[in-house]
């Protein structure tokens, strides 16, 4: 007979030990996997590694996948503080990455890059944000649940891009190949270091989505809304103004990141431009507990994995997949590891045992 | 004598982390008596309760049931072997009737049996002198009616051992009596009932035997005859202490609140207050009686700026504030502190330290976009030490911190702003005695410095020692405002069911 009582308060260090179980236990567990499908989980975890950080250029291929991993997890923080369960990052990546070519496309090539980038950066904050003040606004004035709403929203902006991909922003000079114009060269990200400057936006917002949510009255007023409506309400909080802005704020470094995506990966708009990152910050947002200094290594190392995954593919012809695999595993073993923080498992051997006095 | 003993608890113990919730408890419950158990917040009575009815496991010692050494793995063992807990807040489901309620939960046949259902609850009503209609839905029911399908609940699965957790802390002073008559009639059928309450005039009027505990450690099992109340209060608290609450006249008050003619209609669109006119004076503290849910929440709402009047005014100072936005209203030094039934629900972050929780009401006013925290760590470090306040710093969270305590967080957060006019609700819900006559002492200070104090309480007692007037409402309507030295509490009584105290001398 299995007994589950509740746990009273658990010390920081059984805290940190049980996370630390629950990793090891899904790089196990993943190995089993690795090893069921017939390859050496040693061997692969191996090259996971020397695929992502071997070189000079790999550890910046993974430093590019961090990036728009970062600062769309930033923006999914704020939303989740507020207990609000922005799944949207997907579309509002999407829509900044629109509103970012709107202004890419539109302006002349001889807009020196000092005004065309904030410009678009500009832009793709305002799409993002507008794309996440939809379901906010819907959600304030008529409870709607912002999980739906806001999944759906990705589709039709995906779907939105694909249209204009295939449609109206065709490139005339592509030979009726489907695909939007590249930027002209004052709408490209420049380079530090060998990596696009996106890797110093992103760690600049950390700090300031920080300071933002620790330190300033709307953070408090986010934090509040997440933990109690009521008790938002009876301080006098505008809890509607509170959500709205909150999603403005979110959806805005979401779309961020599309710019970012856009004008240095991509150097167009491409209906694939996201590329998962939307959902995978929801892992790397949820493990890295909502703080921004510990999203911060969460998302390195989840960009370990993409990009390791990726190497896999190329060098040992293993899926790619075998590196989605184990993203989910983890998660499902640290989500798993909460139920543990909060309760303890015993074992009695009878239930309702009589003994005579 | 050895087969007498329903229930006999030995050197129980039971710690929670650190804290030692039980240490070497004795408890000894005989058939057919009413066992009271009594101590403050936090002395260990709820854990102690919480084993026998098999929720928790005890770390060390033994329980014997009719002489039978037991122990429970979960709740079911514990009906089982029949021991029945009424919980304080009610476990019912609100859209079923009466006996499907009952039912619930039951290992039995797939189909309900519904005529045979109804003749057990008769026979059960019967035996024990409940009355209750078994095709009634929860919703429809008074909280009395609720308290008494708890019982027949309890009674159905057979238990002969009734724990019952502040029975009285929702009811009117004529359903107390009827559920007396119910307690008496159990114990003549040779029950045994455990009564956890902190009224101790009750516990002198019910009880045949008492066991105080203090700290988490059993002080004494008393015979109720042989003890009087400031005994108890002693054996409770460790300590002598003074029981009077004190009544201070304030001479040439000003009226300082006039509220004209409220109607409110609530969320369900039922009329939820209707013509409330009262006026409120500095230096006045105006008890609300009613019982719950007769509209005492919608018309602290109200004044705070949190609900909608459809109707009517309330004059502030010269000024009418119906309309203004609550963070208006906060700054014109109208604050409200209501203690929900959860105690945290409202006003206060569970998850959040005092600090935080006292940045709540006053971040708006700090100039700037960032949150100013030194200045209101020491107004923290202030509150917790005039109010005494128990905390292991001003950093934990408060839902750590005990009922009483969170109660003082948030009282004392509201004083500390220097209100006109303070509304407070329940502020001594749960709270045990020493901790409810400091705030009764924080609430006269109020009183003493000019304050209009609207003070919505629960024991008729305490709002006819401590208010210079109690309006009573009932279904949102006002029946009487009545002079606390001019009434008794039975007519107080009878205006909270909708009566007037003219009937009353009629008849």
């Amino acid at each position: 007979m299995i007994k589950i009582t509740k746990r009273a308060e658990l010390p920081k260090t059984q805290e940190a030990l049980i996370n630390a179980a629950a990793i090891i236990f899904s790089i196990v567990c993943a190995g089993l996997v690795i090893l069921i499908l017939g390859y050496n989980p040693i061997k692969i975890f191996h090259q996971i590694i020397v695929g992502a950080l071997g070189t000079e250029m790999r550890i910046q291929q993974t430093i590019i996948k961090a990036i728009p991993l970062l600062i769309t997890s930033l923006g999914i923080a704020i939303a989740f503080k507020m207990k609000f369960w922005n799944i949207g990052g997907e579309g509002q990546i999407m829509m900044g990455a629109f509103g970012a070519s709107l202004v890419a496309l539109n302006i002349p090539s001889t807009v020196p890059s000092v005004i065309a980038l904030p410009a678009m950066a500009g832009a793709a904050i305002i799409f993002g944000g507008l794309w996440a003040f939809i379901p906010a606004f819907f959600k304030a004035k008529m409870g709607t649940n912002e999980t739906i709403f806001t999944l759906m929203m990705n589709y039709i902006s995906i779907k939105w891009v694909t249209y204009l991909q295939y449609g109206p922003w065709k490139d005339p000079v592509s030979q009726g190949f489907p695909k939007i114009a590249n930027f002209e060269a004052n709408a490209i990200l420049p380079s530090l270091f060998g990596v696009h400057i996106g890797w110093i936006i992103a760690l600049v917002l950390v700090v300031i989505v920080y300071i933002f949510m620790n330190h300033t009255k709307k953070g408090f007023e986010i934090a509040v809304v997440g933990q109690s409506l009521e008790t938002a309400r009876y301080a006098g909080m505008n809890i509607n103004a509170v959500i709205i802005t909150a999603m403005l704020v979110s959806g805005g470094l979401c779309g961020l990141a599309g710019m970012i995506q856009a004008s240095a990966i991509e150097r167009t708009l491409t209906r694939a431009l996201s590329g998962g990152y939307g959902f995978t910050a929801i892992i790397t947002t949820w493990l890295g507990r909502l703080s921004p200094p510990i999203i911060m290594f969460v998302c390195f190392a989840f960009a370990i994995l993409i990009q390791g995954g990726a190497y896999l593919q190329i060098a040992l012809l293993v899926p790619a997949a075998v590196a989605d695999m184990i993203q989910g595993v983890i998660l499902f073993f640290v989500l798993g590891s909460e139920f543990f923080l909060m309760y303890k498992v015993g074992f009695e051997r009878k239930s309702a045992k009589k003994e005579v006095a | 004598m050895q087969s007498n003993i329903a229930i006999q608890m030995k050197n129980i113990s039971k710690t929670f982390g650190v804290i030692k919730a039980n240490e070497d408890v004795n408890l000894t419950v005989l058939n057919g008596e009413v066992h009271a158990l009594l101590g403050e917040n936090g002395a260990g009575k709820s854990t102690l309760m919480n084993m026998l009815s098999g929720i928790y496991s005890p770390d060390s010692g033994s329980i014997f049931i009719q002489g039978q050494r037991v122990r429970f793995n979960s709740p079911k063992d514990s009906i089982a072997l029949g021991i029945g807990m009424v919980h304080q807040h009610f476990k019912l489901v609100d859209v079923l009737t009466a006996k499907e309620n009952m039912i619930l939960g039951q290992k039995g046949s797939f189909f309900t049996k519904g005529k045979e259902l109804s003749t057990n609850v008769k026979e059960i009503s019967d035996q024990y002198g409940l009355d209750i209609n078994p095709d009634k839905k929860v919703y429809e029911m008074s909280v009395g009616e609720k308290q008494t399908l708890e019982i027949i609940k309890v009674l159905y699965r057979g238990a002969t051992v009734l724990i019952m957790d502040e029975p009285t802390a929702v009811l009117t002073p004529q359903e107390i009596k009827k559920l007396f008559n119910i307690i008496r009639n159990m114990k003549e059928q040779g029950c045994a009932v455990v009564i956890i309450t902190h009224k101790l005039n009750e516990v002198m009027e019910i009880s045949d035997r008492i066991t105080v505990l203090r700290k988490g450690k059993s002080i004494a099992t008393v015979e109720t005859d042989k003890v009087d109340i400031s005994n108890l209060i002693e054996m409770m608290v460790g300590k002598k202490v003074d029981l009077a609450i004190e009544k201070k006249i304030i001479e040439n008050k000003k009226p300082l609140m006039e509220v004209d003619g409220i109607h409110v209609i609530n969320s369900d669109k039922k009329v939820a207050l209707e013509n409330i006119s009262f006026t409120l004076s500095g230096g006045e503290l105006l008890g609300v009686a009613g019982v719950a849910g007769s509209g005492q929440k919608e018309l602290c709402e109200t004044i705070a700026g949190l609900t909608h009047a459809d109707k009517g005014r309330i004059f502030f100072e010269g000024d009418n504030i119906i309309g203004r936005t609550p963070r208006d209203i906060i700054r014109l030094g109208i604050r409200m502190g209501f203690i929900p039934e959860d105690r945290l629900g409202m006003g206060l972050v569970g998850a959040m330290d005092i600090v935080h929780n006292i940045i709540l009401k006053d971040y708006q006013n700090q100039p700037g976009i960032f949150l100013k925290r030194a200045e209101c760590a020491k107004k923290a470090t202030k509150i917790v030490e005039k109010l005494d306040i128990q905390t292991p710093s001003i950093h934990s969270p408060v839902k750590k911190l005990s009922g009483g305590n969170i109660q003082k967080v948030l009282l004392g957060r509201e004083i500390d702003s220097d209100p006109k006019v303070l509304i407070t609700a329940y502020p001594v819900r749960g709270l045990d005695i020493g901790a409810s006559y400091k705030i009764y002492d924080l609430l006269n200070e109020q009183k003493a410095n000019g304050v209009g104090v609207l003070f919505i309480g629960e024991d008729l007692d305490v709002l006819i020692d401590l208010c210079d007037r109690i309006m009573v409402l009932c279904h949102g309507k006002i029946t009487g405002i009545v002079d606390p030295s001019k009434v008794t509490k039975e007519e107080i009584g009878l205006l909270m069911t909708g009566g007037s105290i003219g009937q009353e001398a009629d008849a």
